[in-house]
């Protein structure tokens, strides 16, 4: 007879001193952890639970600005430092990790229609109603000097937007036509028009350095070449644009805001039909900006709200507002991707989470496995009822979602009118239009 | 360091012959058959032959071992590595070039995805997706398995001399047999007084609980066998179990339901759960799942103490129940001979099973919820498949039916008949016991009232009429417990922290159902009909496939007339390829049309279409 029984030494299994760390012997053999899936999903469950209960975005508000803020800047080389313009013409220049304003300038008489940073950030530009440019530098005067622009050009009509080259000494203005500047000369290198309206913003390409877009108020987008003396192509949309922002990560993919509640990412190869439309949003679309990784982007609408889209969905996964934020001009994600300010009416700039949830801070390797574990879990299970309901759920201001069940009903009579229209003609007569190229009237080039 | 055998042509032939002596590098996946193999599983004795075979031999040269690697088959990665030992900078050799092989049986263990199951038709990027998550799953099963390899214990067997039948073989001479530590969990206790009893392992397998017909219960760690409680409850013991913890103790007492802590202080009486006769706890669900005389199935939530459902069998008085560890559905026995599965979310029995002429006895389901073993009124004793057929394996007629039946970890099984207590074993964990020849048998002082067998411990417990008796049965238990699941050792401060853990994950009851993977998979039903109210919603389907638009050609070649030709010719392709599947499929029906009417024609088959 040879016998062997199951004997184990407590040695093995029994931590030695009170000062070890406890022993825990793993064996991952399914039969001795049944009910993987549901418990894995009750996990899942508790996850967008929690997520839902840190979702506190809000972070600070900087409070200085006298009027509403028009135009924010993000710093190119310090992730500290914001610049903001306001509709009195005074230019601040903020530290967020102290939040406070560390300069102030009156730049402009009228409002600061637009500013923009150099890429070496040592300088920056403002354009105001005052038909001038302004170049100043990033640190304040010395004791005793007065705080004057570096260089400062007059022009014949108002700059409604600038926006500087990403490696060259250039800049873009816009106004009645785009300009393209040279940082020595007080004459633009060149001057770019396509019909005769007020162009609103101008956007230089991050990656493709020479590539211009630019919004005008007759409701189209028009793209230049820096290198050419003449526009590329322009589409023409349902309604006005307020802002274009490139993709920083895909060089042709550029997003609109659009005055019809619409944002519309295009594929500037094939701009007869955008890639996607994103729509939440129940007022116009003032400013867009992409995260630095080029997976999302946050709009600011005249809503009193800011949300955040994926690219490639066409509904916002996030929407923040505050009792107090009235209509949002401008928006900007910082570089690390992990914020999100936003300049408003009422004068103040907010600082809010990117991701809602996300605890701030160094975490421990630990929080850092949990937290990575539960949002592989939240990603397996998201198409699951319960879990898609409770992640979805938003508190919204009761104008805004009253504004939302209008629109619903309003776009539901449309479709049930074309449908009846469908219906009662003859067959193959009226052509179903998708959803994206309906607001594309044509495109020129 | 050792150098591999094959070296370069520089090296002088005497050297060559030197290292060639030299012993190979040993594998530690060679060294020996790991401990899943067929040889260290207790089988019935006709088997021992190949299973000495099977037993750990050292190959005595190159060429076996080279055999011995083939025939372990690694199956992961699949590309051919067979480049041989590869030389680095410093001339030496790596003679384990390559990651280390995984023996394909072991992978299928840890597979969590059918892998003969074809993906469902999708869009690209859905499907590449599917893939790389199915890609990802096939590598964690592969890292698991690979992890098999830091398993501490071995499983305990039992093995006679040349013919010797392991039956034979007395309680005495395995005690006798064994070392110390293990003797001691052999151990008699000698209870005429208080009646046939019940008895229950905690899920660590550190604590028994055992309640007496006459009203005595008691809880021991019976490892170091201190008591924690003895109490007389001065009312008839039907059933006792432990809940989640050893803290927790379930007594069915003759009226009602109580429940005790472990120091023996009452801290529930449950009055909705009456007469209950029989008790079950699904630990994950933390449900109390209580039968009772009055022919109720009630699942009574342990942590917040409500009653999440009260499902009346119809079938009588219900003293047969068991879980099926693998997915918490309860078996119920009942006299017509049926086994009926019950989940709280529905009323109806999820199925119900015939199983033996006459009343059933005893049911057993063993951990991976494939087998379930019954007796019956009819002195047979079945084993079923509970895979989706529910059909019996395998039969036998014993003399005098078995009253009890448990299921080890590693799938033994015990039949208490009368005063006598069989185990049979099959040939590995996830085969069926083979009911021929018992594994072991032993005669007790009093006639059978409960058997189960103890976690992670080679030991099965008897609760009879003359006491409690804990029998040696090596190789019953799963040698290699999870830390984090169960943990025999665990302190208290382990226990108060896994105890929130189970807490805050506990299952809902709603997601009992035969099939616990259910919940990963896509529901195709709701899919369809989500699709099919988009459809009308919309009043166009948006995902159908657009009519073909003819692309504008070249200058000159693109007249109206070419494009309406063009058009006509894709057309007229799709009509043919649609008449052609047709035609292939009419014959089909034709065929399933012709059946059904019955071998003689009748006059109104021409009616039929």
């Amino acid at each position: 007879m040879k016998v062997k029984m199951l004997s184990r030494n407590p040695d093995n299994y029994v931590r030695e001193t009170k000062l070890d760390l406890q022993r825990v012997p793993r064996n991952y053999d399914p039969t001795l952890h049944p009910f993987e899936v549901p418990r894995e999903y009750v996990r899942a469950l508790n996850a967008t639970k929690l997520e839902r209960v840190f979702a506190k975005p809000f972070l600070a508000s900087l409070d200085g600005h006298r009027d509403g803020v028009n135009c924010l800047a993000k710093h190119p080389k310090s992730l500290a430092t914001v610049l903001s313009g306001a509709c009195d013409g005074e230019v601040r220049i903020w530290n967020l990790t102290k939040r406070k304003c560390i300069r102030t300038i009156q730049a402009h008489e009228g409002f600061v229609r637009g500013i923009c940073t150099r890429f070496c950030g040592t300088s920056f530009f403002t354009v105001g109603d005052d038909k001038t440019v302004k170049q100043w530098k990033m640190d304040g005067p010395g004791y005793g000097e007065e705080d004057e622009p570096l260089h400062t050009i007059l022009g014949k009509t108002v700059y409604t937007g600038i926006d500087h080259h990403w490696k060259e000494p250039v800049f873009a203005t816009c106004g009645q036509q785009v300009d393209i500047w040279d940082e020595q000369r007080t004459n633009p290198i060149c001057s770019m028009t396509w019909g005769f309206d007020s162009i609103s913003s101008v956007k230089f390409n991050p990656i493709e350095t020479f590539l211009l877009g630019s919004c005008a108020s007759d409701r189209n987008i028009v793209l230049y070449d820096m290198r050419q003396a003449t526009p590329l192509e322009k589409v023409i949309l349902d309604m006005r644009t307020n802002t274009i922002c490139w993709n920083p990560m895909e060089a042709f993919i550029f997003t609109a805001a659009n005055e019809d509640y619409n944002l519309y990412t295009f594929d500037m190869r094939a701009l007869d039909t955008p890639v996607m439309v994103h729509m939440d949003h129940v007022s116009a679309v003032l400013d867009v900006d992409y995260s630095p990784t080029g997976k999302e982007f946050v709009s600011a609408s005249f809503d009193k709200s800011i949300r955040i889209f994926p690219v490639d969905k066409s509904r916002s996964r996030e929407v923040y507002h505050t009792k107090r934020m009235q209509h949002v001009i401008c928006v900007k994600w910082t570089s690390d991707s992990k914020y999100i300010m936003c300049g408003s009416d009422e004068m103040n700039i907010r600082l809010w989470k990117a991701n809602a949830s996300e605890k701030l801070g160094v975490l421990t390797s630990r929080e850092k496995a949990a937290t990575d574990y539960n949002q592989k879990l939240k990603e397996k299970f998201q198409h699951h009822p319960h879990i898609k309901r409770i992640s979805r759920h938003r508190h919204l201001p009761k104008s805004i979602y009253s504004q939302i069940q209008e629109q619903r009903i309003m776009k539901e009579a449309r479709r049930r009118k074309e449908l009846n229209r469908i219906k009662h003609s003859k067959p193959g007569s009226v052509q179903i239009v998708s959803e994206k190229k309906k607001h594309i009237v044509a495109v020129v080039k | 360091m050792e150098t591999a055998p094959k070296l370069g042509r520089d090296v002088p032939p005497k050297k060559d012959k030197l290292q060639a002596k030299k012993k190979k590098p040993r594998r530690y996946w060679e060294e020996e058959t790991p401990p899943t193999a067929a040889g260290a599983f207790p089988g019935p004795p006709r088997k021992l032959k190949r299973n000495r075979e099977l037993r750990p031999q050292k190959p005595k040269n190159i060429h076996i071992r080279k055999k011995s690697r083939i025939s372990k088959k690694p199956q992961v990665p699949k590309k051919p590595r067979e480049r041989g030992p590869q030389r680095s900078l410093s001339g030496a050799q790596d003679p384990f070039a390559g990651p280390a092989p995984v023996p394909g049986e072991v992978v299928q263990k840890f597979r969590r995805v059918d892998k003969s199951k074809k993906l469902p038709r999708s869009k690209s990027k859905t499907r590449s997706r599917l893939e790389a998550a199915e890609a990802e799953e096939e590598e964690v099963s592969v890292r698991a398995a690979r992890s098999e390899l830091l398993l501490a214990e071995e499983p305990g067997f039992l093995e006679g001399e040349d013919g010797e039948d392991t039956a034979r073989i007395r309680q005495a001479d395995i005690v006798e047999a064994v070392d110390i530590a293990s003797a001691a969990k052999h151990f008699d206790l000698n209870l005429r007084q208080f009646g046939p009893y019940r008895l229950n392992y905690s899920r660590t397998g550190r604590h028994l609980a055992f309640g007496g017909r006459r009203g005595h219960v008691a809880a021991l760690d019976w490892v170091t066998k201190k008591l924690m409680c003895e109490i007389n409850v001065m009312e008839a013991v039907r059933d006792i179990r432990f809940l989640h913890s050893e803290a927790l103790l379930a007594v069915a007492q003759n009226r009602w339901l109580h429940i005790y802590d472990n120091q023996g202080i009452e801290l529930h009486c449950i009055r909705r759960c009456d007469r209950v006769t029989r008790l079950e706890f699904l630990p994950f669900h933390f449900l109390l799942a209580t039968a009772s005389e009055t022919g109720f199935l009630t699942y009574l939530d342990v942590s917040v103490g409500k009653i999440v459902a009260a499902l009346n069998a119809r079938a009588g008085r219900l003293d047969v129940m068991t879980q099926n560890p693998y997915n918490a559905v309860i078996h119920l026995g009942h006299s017509n001979g049926t086994v009926s599965l019950w989940s709280p979310a529905m009323k109806e029995p999820l199925a119900k099973i015939l199983c033996h002429r006459g009343g059933v006895r005893a049911v057993a389901v063993d951990s991976t919820g494939t087998h379930m073993a019954t007796s019956g009124v009819d002195h047979q004793l079945k084993i079923f498949d509970l895979r989706g057929t529910f059909q019996p394996l395998s039969a036998r007629t014993l003399p005098q039916g078995a009253g009890h039946l448990a299921f080890s970890q590693r799938g033994l099984l015990a039949a208490g008949m009368g005063d006598v207590v069989n185990v049979w074993a099959g040939q590995c964990k996830a085969s069926p016991p083979l009911l021929e020849q018992p594994y072991l048998t032993h005669r007790l002082s009093g006639h059978v009232h409960s058997l189960q067998f103890c976690p992670f411990e080679d030991v099965l417990g008897v609760g009879h009429s003359g006491g409690i008796t804990s029998m040696l049965i090596p190789g019953a238990a799963e040698p290699n417990f999870d830390g984090l699941e169960n943990n025999p050792y665990r302190s208290q401060k382990q226990r108060q922290e896994w105890e929130v853990k189970a807490l805050l994950e506990k299952v809902p009851a709603e997601l009992i159902c035969l099939d616990p993977r259910a919940l990963a998979e896509v529901d195709v039903i709701s899919l369809e009909q989500k699709k099919k109210e988009r459809i009308e919603r919309l009043g166009y389907d948006p995902e159908a496939k657009a009519p073909f638009q003819p692309k504008p050609k070249r200058k000159g070649r693109s007249s109206t007339a070419s494009l309406v030709k063009r058009k006509r010719k894709v057309m007229d392709e799709e009509h043919r390829d649609r008449v052609r599947q047709s035609l292939e499929e009419q014959p089909q029906k034709q065929e399933k049309a012709a059946k059904p009417t019955g071998a003689r024609p009748s006059a109104l088959d021409r009616f039929v279409r």
